[in-house]
């Protein structure tokens, strides 16, 4: 198995993978609108296309990781994988007391990783 | 090609899975006791758990050709309470004997809490006793970074446990480096959405080399796949891989690493 190269010519991996990555990458900017459009958690008395959210959700840890990662994506150098892994992930060393009610969310709430 | 998946959770699956296991090519499996999704009252229901892994679902799996073997221990996520895990770490040697029980696993860390650590040192103790495989679990999502490294100094810390007698489990992109650089197997999972998908595994293994590294579906009750082997077998028919090295992912690495136990042979 040749390493770290992939088999495949760059023009290889554009014909064979160009179309599925094309599809992710707008399920991830129709998100972004999705989360532009949410609301403050009241309910909606009927569908308003045209509305635009109060953007309470934009302080969540959550779509803040997310943003941070999104610009990994840009950086050069074959590491964005493992840096948006970083991204997401606890970095602290210390124990919890207790996992009793903790839940896996997908993003460290703790930090910002602005090191990283 | 004959096809090993070292980690599916079968008793979670139905007897159509198995058929399609069969005609896919998979014909030997390990199973890991785990969490069943709800947290269990009291120790008879693992010795119900255990005996299901040991002795009906080797027999389910068998009516269509599937050698069946299993790993017994106690879970990360039940592990936060004390003493139910006590009470069930006192029957895991009994079910330890049994002839298709492979090891100790899967065990590790959920949220790293000081419990969990408190019941996968005592497990690591155990293994150390008994020459047992051991099969870690690591946290999942933001936690599996800590978690790991904790693991690992666990394991360090333990004289009497031989890294290559040990296989990592769910490693992803920021995790395999530092478990291979420390001499133990990684075992990299494909979950459609929680972890790693074929191609992000086949990219994995050319970033990091197929030297102890195995793939597994580990097929259960929440959103995955038994077939995704097969799946990721596929990605690296499509990127031009010839069959040798396919075939050493898929079955010449999970059987060198299983075959440290003298129970276990391939179908």
């Amino acid at each position: 198995m040749t390493r770290p190269n992939c088999n495949l010519t760059m023009q290889e991996i554009l014909d064979t993978y160009f179309l599925e990555n094309r599809a992710r990458l707008l399920e991830i900017a129709s998100f972004l609108d999705r989360v532009d459009r949410g609301g403050d958690g009241e309910p909606r008395q009927e569908l308003d296309l045209a509305a635009e959210g109060a953007g309470a959700g934009k302080g969540d840890f959550r779509y803040r990781a997310f943003i941070r990662a999104l610009g990994l994506l840009l950086e050069p150098g074959g590491g964005r994988t493992r840096a948006i892994q970083l991204c997401f992930s606890d970095q602290s060393t210390e124990p919890v007391e207790s996992a009793l009610g903790l839940k896996a969310t997908g993003a460290w709430a703790g930090g910002t990783h602005e090191d990283n | 090609m004959k096809i090993i998946d070292p980690h599916m959770h079968m008793v979670s699956r139905t007897t159509d899975d198995y058929l399609a296991l069969a005609l896919g090519g998979i014909h030997t499996i390990a199973e890991p006791a785990f969490w069943p999704g709800f947290d269990r009252s009291g120790v008879a229901s693992f010795h119900d758990y255990f005996n299901q892994l040991t002795v009906s679902e080797p027999a389910r799996a068998a009516r269509f050709k599937v050698r069946h073997y299993c790993w017994i221990g106690m879970n990360a996520k039940e592990a936060e309470n004390l003493t139910l895990s006590e009470e069930v770490l006192a029957i895991l040697p009994k079910y330890l004997d049994r002839p298709t029980a492979l090891g100790i696993g899967e065990v590790g860390l959920n949220k790293n809490s000081r419990n969990e650590i408190r019941i996968f040192e005592l497990q690591v103790a155990l293994a150390a006793e008994r020459g047992e495989l051991l099969l870690i679990h690591t946290p999942h999502l933001e936690d599996k970074l800590k978690g790991t490294r904790i693991i690992m100094d666990i394991l360090r810390n333990e004289p009497r446990i031989v890294a290559q007698r040990v296989l990592i489990d769910h490693a992803e992109e920021h995790t395999i480096a530092e478990i291979k650089d420390n001499g133990f197997w990684s075992g990299l999972t494909l979950y459609p959405d929680s972890k790693g998908s074929p191609a992000r595994a086949v990219d994995a293994l050319e970033v990091f080399g197929p030297e102890r590294i195995c793939i597994n579906s580990s097929a259960d009750w929440s959103v995955s796949d038994p077939l995704a082997t097969l799946k990721t077998v596929n990605e690296m028919r499509r990127r031009g891989y010839p069959e040798p090295s396919i075939k050493r992912v898929f079955h010449d690495n999970p059987r060198e690493f299983l075959s440290q136990c003298p129970k276990f042979s391939v179908a």
